[in-house]
């Protein structure tokens, strides 16, 4: 799935509000890639840089409904197909008694691959990102709000991207990513996007 | 205002991050490692007690026949109980948008982590020979025969391993973000590299947030029929056989309404020291502590009622049989003082909590919750000890005495429980940083408006 950004230019702001604010300007002058990092959970900011609610309850329905047709299979063919036991003179295959084991399986399976696609979908464990080097991003999980631009960005402009930043509140604006697109490169893509539309 | 306010106070985000993740870098103090010291010496009776368990049978215990579940079973459904209440504060009252469950949740799901954790060993250890545990699951054994899954018994290990797997990773997404402020705010290097790997390099993205939201709130959905099926389940061991006192519909809500009655009283009892000795009165206020009590009364009439209930319908029954369980062995029998306990302590001490005097009077609600839990202990004891002494035939009736191996196994749960909690707090963010101060902006917002 989609990994997190890998370079680009990022502008730090001291409110929620202001890079709020700041993204809806973002993305109504056209840029597409944009990405929060915040300290706590911001809806306002998710929906402005163009991000609806996750559909990752859907992903995970089938897994809790496999799991729980698993158990009850699993209970019905052993009790009452492999080695019948007759407990108390009840049927060999009592769906009642078997209500427990596949509801939790159910619930168990669901949570289990609620996690694993959670981390897998927000590129998770990766314990370096390029964008920890940004100075001063370690107040991200405390008290500063970044708004990043990829450099994949169609419409990455460096000096633009940092000025409207600055403009829009940013207290601070830095580079970051490993390999930074060159202003060659740039360009470049800059004429194949012209390219691909004409 | 009417009601007390859920945050004291304008820290600014950076100082309220400070506080509430100080707890983890601050030195060892006196009483720390007093209470280290005793939850060491808890834990080591707790593992003498298996090891002679281990060594020379279930013979070491009290149990006998008919009273074949003795404290083993009295012990796995009290601390089960207790860890109810953590998972109902932070999955129901997080889907009933309760805001003042947000600073204590994360201490209470730990209560319910460390809860289980003591809970499951009991059955294991009754078993007799505990490293045949795993001919529970259905596996393709030598044998060729399969576990029989119209007995409660494997419900049960569904139900409690479930239980705790899903209030582990529950408890486990909801501190990663705080694990990353952590991780950003560590004083050393080596600090950093162990909540860093711990934190997965989670960055606070608005793209994993979006996600992250979703499966929390799927987490608190999910866990939400856990609290009442697991309990309902356990009562299940009790209410599908026949033994009297036990062989009745109503245990399925009576053992939830219970769970949950106890874990309040427990998250009490843990939080009214911890909020003193960290000074968080800041963020847990006398709200907390006012709702929690509240919930203790409403859960103490629920409990109260289903009482009064199991007399009527024993009465109601004919059967004499019922009968005599309830209008004779129970207040008149042997142990009949534990009955006594019970009723006190789970009927009427909580009734003090009518009065706010009492709901905000820390010495009154810690004594209280104390009482509680001691009152739900009771109610095991009585319902499986007092079921089991007087059975259909005169002849078998007998008595339970404890021996010295069951209390050591459950004084050492305790000091199991209070080592693994000590531990939490002493290395772990215990108040949610990152949903209070989620919650500090929201409330902000509404002043603004």
């Amino acid at each position: 799935m989609r990994r997190s950004q890998q370079s680009g230019i990022v502008g730090a702001f001291d409110t929620p509000e202001e890079v709020i604010r700041a993204a809806h300007e973002l993305r109504k002058s056209g840029y597409r890639r944009l990405e929060g990092y915040t300290p706590y959970p911001l809806l306002d900011l998710e929906r402005a840089i163009g991000r609806g609610r996750s559909r990752i309850g859907f992903v995970v329905f089938p897994f809790a409904i496999a799991a729980a047709a698993i158990a009850y299979l699993v209970q019905w063919w052993t009790n009452a197909v492999n080695y019948p036991l007759d407990s108390g003179g009840r049927p060999a295959h009592a769906p009642p008694a078997f209500v427990p084991a596949t509801f939790e399986m159910g619930v168990l399976f669901a949570s289990l691959s609620a996690c694993i696609i959670l981390a897998i979908w927000s590129g998770l464990p990766a314990l370096w990102q390029p964008i920890f080097e940004v100075p001063g991003f370690d107040r991200a999980s405390i008290d500063k709000f970044f708004l990043a631009i990829s450099d994949r960005d169609p419409a990455f402009d460096r000096e633009a991207i940092a000025r409207t930043l600055k403009e829009l509140g940013a207290s601070r604006v830095e580079p970051f990513g490993v390999h930074p697109a060159t202003d060659a490169e740039l360009d470049e893509r800059l004429e194949r996007a012209e390219g691909e539309e004409s | 205002m009417a009601t007390e306010p859920v945050f004291i106070g304008r820290p600014t985000d950076a100082e309220l991050s400070d506080q509430l993740l100080s707890t983890a870098w601050r030195p060892w103090r006196r009483l720390g490692m007093i209470g280290f010291v005793v939850a060491i010496l808890g834990t080591l009776s707790l593992f003498a007690g298996i090891t002679l368990t281990v060594m020379y049978g279930i013979g070491m215990w009290g149990n006998n026949i008919p009273v074949a579940w003795g404290f083993g079973i009295i012990n796995f459904v009290w601390w089960v109980g207790i860890g109810h209440a953590g998972t109902f504060i932070s999955a129901v009252l997080l889907l009933f948008e309760q805001k003042w469950r947000t600073s204590i949740n994360r201490f209470a799901e730990a209560m319910t982590l460390f809860a289980v954790l003591q809970a499951a060993m009991f059955p294991v250890l009754h078993l007799g020979r505990p490293w045949f545990a795993y001919w529970i699951f259905p596996y393709p054994a030598t044998m060729g025969v399969w576990p029989q899954f119209k007995s409660a018994l494997p419900w049960d290990a569904a139900a409690i391993s479930t239980y705790f797997t899903v209030s582990l990773i529950f408890w486990y997404t909801g501190l990663i973000p705080d694990l990353a402020a952590m991780r950003d705010r560590a004083p050393t290097r080596a600090k950093r590299i162990i909540y860093g790997i711990f934190a997965l390099g989670f960055t606070g993205a608005s793209s994993s947030y979006r996600h992250y939201r979703v499966v929390y709130g799927l987490l608190a959905g999910l866990s939400t029929p856990l609290v009442l099926s697991v309990h309902s389940i356990v009562s299940s061991d009790f209410a599908i056989t026949l033994v009297p006192g036990w062989h009745s519909t109503i245990f399925p809500p009576f053992f939830v309404a219970g769970a949950i009655f106890s874990g309040f009283a427990m998250v009490l009892t843990l939080v009214i020291p911890v909020r003193s000795l960290f000074r968080l009165e800041n963020v847990i206020t006398k709200r907390h502590l006012d709702s929690l009590a509240k919930m203790v009364l409403v859960t103490c009439w629920v409990v109260t009622y289903s009482y009064i209930l199991e007399f009527f319908m024993a009465w109601y029954s004919g059967d004499e049989y019922e009968i005599y369980q309830f209008f004779e062995a129970r207040p008149f029998g042997p142990w009949a003082w534990i009955f006594w306990m019970m009723m006190i302590c789970n009927a009427v001490i909580p009734q003090v909590f009518w009065f706010k005097k009492a709901r905000t009077n820390l010495a009154i609600l810690w004594t209280v919750s104390l009482l509680v839990n001691v009152g739900m202990w009771a109610e095991r004891f009585v319902i499986i000890v007092m079921g089991l002494q007087r059975d259909y035939l005169p002849s078998a009736w007998d008595v339970f005495v404890p021996t010295y191996v069951d209390w050591m196994i459950y004084l050492g749960t305790m000091g199991f429980f209070l080592l693994l909690f000590l531990l939490f707090l002493r290395f772990v963010p215990f108040v949610p940083l990152a949903e209070v101060k989620e919650l500090k902006h929201e409330l902000s917002h509404e002043e603004g408006h």
